[in-house]
């Protein structure tokens, strides 16, 4: 499903690069946590794969269902089935949250050629959405993010995930800032959407996520490069070592 | 004078003094108030406001006034729907009164018959040496609406006041004279079809303990002029809210100048700046606070794209016995081009010792973290754009409280916002 080979990307303010020949295969039906320390490149691989402007690929290609998605606008890789769950979500006042999913929902749809929802079909797939993840319809009524705790951003980004149906999710520290109990509620959530024709990145820090969402493949990022693929007992050899033995490996 | 007499006329300039000769004999009233316009032609003759002329500075009149359509009375413009189905419509059409409706509690008189019979002639003139538009409108003014609102009425719907041009040259007067405990709105259309020039001027008394809303709408044509004035007079207890949106014209200034006379008298000003092409925008608004015990709070937004430039100067003036005064005042602004403008001059001038006073202004661009995080999640670029200038829009446009009003004008910026955005 996605393909990543030999990528090269550097920040365009300053011309840093960050990721520094990168192959990595994600498979549909697969889980896949990508791990590494700070700095790595974690985030801005994510980002890259959304097609955020501040990074430049200067080598290599991304393909997604075998296409490449570099000269394609955020937009259009959110319509072709690809979703980044931000580790940081935007809070965008004057935005209600409700218009918001309207709109993100019909315009994927019209990109697609699919009729739009009406509204009392979207409200039920809102309800329904929001109910597994015990959220409050209250919420939905505020502007976008804006006064959301930090456990409220992140159900309400699961629950941008639930509604527009991605096929490649790609989750950003998902992790960081939860309780344990919100860390479940957004697990319950992430396993809820694992299906045969959808993959699902897990970029993590650290290895307590992945008790709750266990991964077909663990792939251990640093500067800029995967260096150590496995399974998900290299998870729990990360944890129990650091990165320091695997980096070193690697050297 | 502050107008300076200039080494030589533009044609705008004698365009003006001779269409007066031309016009004079066609216009309304005698006695005072052809006495009236004669002392604003002579204004005019000392010469259009230049950069000089400190309210004007930002809008150069003499030299962004290049040309003075012809009047034309062949022309007739049509009324346009309201903005609020069901609104009574006072309609003046390419600078002429249409027929008047009855409205209950509204005595409703043409302003023509009030110049001809002379008893206008106190609204005329301008006021002081830079007011331009005053004097313009004074000596040209033909008709107009004048709304007599009886004590205690409450309007279930709001009265709409279309000034519709066609072309040539418009100048017209609105007013309202509001009785006691009185709760009203009014919208004011401003729009047409041609490169008009356009002034208009209206004067509005607010009662004791009266509840006012005006709405002013400009979307005139990108080859027009347009030169409003609002002059208003707030009683003891009353509330007057002044809402605009400009939407349209090329040359445009606006005016308000607000005077909170009684105790306990509050002015709210929200005004949204819709400015785009090679267009040039200008709201000046002066702001008296007379007695103790008044407030104030101003609200200005203003989108700019393409070559646009826009002006806000706010002046507050708090007199010296006007203690208690608490007032405040913003204007901020979204440039969505890098070839846009907008000046902001604010003023406070306080000669009373506990007063509240404050202003802010501040000029951004459209967050580019707020548009990923929106075409993220497949909004494409455009709409994301709208969302987020909507965003930064409604806020000002929902405060007020009539909804149907709320959802006309935000449906006028969605439609601004295809066109130019």
């Amino acid at each position: 499903m996605l393909e990543i080979k030999n990528l090269h990307a550097r920040i365009v303010e300053d011309g840093t690069e960050i990721i520094r020949g990168l192959n990595l295969t994600v498979n549909a039906g697969e889980v896949a946590a990508i791990m590494g320390p700070n700095g790595s490149g974690k985030s801005t691989l994510s980002y890259i794969l959304a097609g955020k402007e501040d990074y430049d690929v200067t080598e290599g290609d991304i393909l997604y269902n075998g296409e490449s998605i570099l000269e394609m606008d955020p937009a259009e890789r959110a319509a072709a089935g690809i979703f980044l769950a931000f580790q940081y979500p935007m809070e965008i006042p004057g935005v209600a949250t409700m218009e918001f999913l309207k709109v993100a929902m019909n315009e994927q749809r019209k990109a697609r050629g699919e009729e739009p929802l009406k509204v009392p079909e979207l409200l039920k797939r809102v309800k329904a959405a929001s109910a597994t993840l015990q959220m409050d319809m209250g919420m939905l009524k505020r502007p976008l993010n804006v006064g959301f705790s930090g456990g409220e951003k992140k159900r309400a980004e699961i629950l941008q995930m639930k509604l527009l149906e991605p096929k490649l999710c790609v989750m950003d520290e998902t992790d960081s800032g939860l309780d344990i109990d919100a860390l479940k509620v957004v697990a319950d959530g992430v396993n809820s959407l694992r299906a045969p024709d959808r993959a699902i990145v897990v970029i993590t820090h650290y290895q307590r996520l992945l008790e709750y969402i266990v991964p077909d493949a663990v792939h251990v990022l640093y500067k800029g490069q995967v260096i150590k693929s496995g399974d998900k007992s290299l998870a729990l050899e990360l944890e129990a070592n650091g990165y320091a033995g695997v980096i070193g490996e690697a050297a | 004078m502050n107008m300076h007499a200039q080494p030589q006329s533009t044609p705008a300039e004698t365009a003006l003094i001779d269409a007066f000769g031309e016009r004079l004999s066609h216009l309304p009233g005698d006695g005072e108030v052809a006495l009236k316009r004669d002392q604003s032609v002579e204004a005019l003759k000392r010469g259009l406001p230049t950069r000089r002329i400190e309210t004007w500075h930002y809008t150069d009149l003499r030299r962004l006034l290049t040309a003075v359509p012809e009047f034309d009375a062949t022309l007739a413009g049509k009324p346009a729907a309201p903005l609020i189905e069901g609104s009574p419509v006072l309609a003046l059409l390419n600078g002429v009164a249409a027929r008047p409706v009855a409205i209950e509690g509204v005595d409703v008189e043409r302003i023509s018959e009030k110049l001809g019979d002379g008893t206008y002639a106190p609204a005329l003139g301008p006021q002081g040496a830079d007011d331009a538009i005053g004097a313009l409108n004074s000596a040209f003014v033909a008709d107009g609406w004048l709304l007599n609102i009886a004590d205690g009425t409450v309007l279930d719907k709001p009265i709409e006041l279309q000034n519709v041009q066609a072309g040539g040259q418009v100048h017209a007067r609105l007013a309202a004279k509001v009785g006691a405990g009185v709760t009203a709105t009014i919208v004011e259309r401003q729009t047409g079809s041609g490169d008009a020039l356009v002034s208009c001027v209206d004067n509005v008394v607010v009662g004791d303990g009266s509840h006012v809303t005006w709405v002013i709408v400009q979307e005139q044509p990108e080859s027009a002029t347009h030169l409003g004035q609002f002059n208003a007079w707030i009683g003891k207890d009353a509330k007057l809210t002044l809402f605009f949106m400009n939407a349209g014209g090329r040359l445009v200034r606006q005016e308000i100048r607000v005077a909170a006379k009684g105790e306990g008298s509050d002015f709210q000003l929200r005004g949204v700046n819709l400015l785009s092409g090679d267009t040039h925008t200008d709201v000046t608004m002066v702001l008296d606070h007379e007695v103790p015990h008044t407030g104030s709070r101003e609200i200005v937004r203003n989108v700019v794209t393409g070559k646009a430039k826009g002006v806000f100067q706010g002046r507050i003036n708090v007199h010296q016995y006007a203690q208690k005064t608490d007032a405040k005042m913003a204007c901020n602004t979204l440039l969505l081009s890098d070839d846009g403008e907008f000046s902001t001059k604010p003023e406070l001038e306080i000669f009373a010792d506990d007063v509240q006073c404050g202003h802010g202004a501040t000029v951004t661009e459209i967050d580019h973290g707020h548009l990923f995080y929106l075409m993220a999640r497949g909004v494409s670029e455009k709409s994301a754009r709208g969302l987020l200038v909507k965003a930064f829009l409604a806020e000002v446009i929902e405060e007020l409280e009539d909804e149907q009003l709320v959802e006309a004008l935000e449906a006028k910026l969605d439609r601004w916002f295809a066109t130019h955005g």
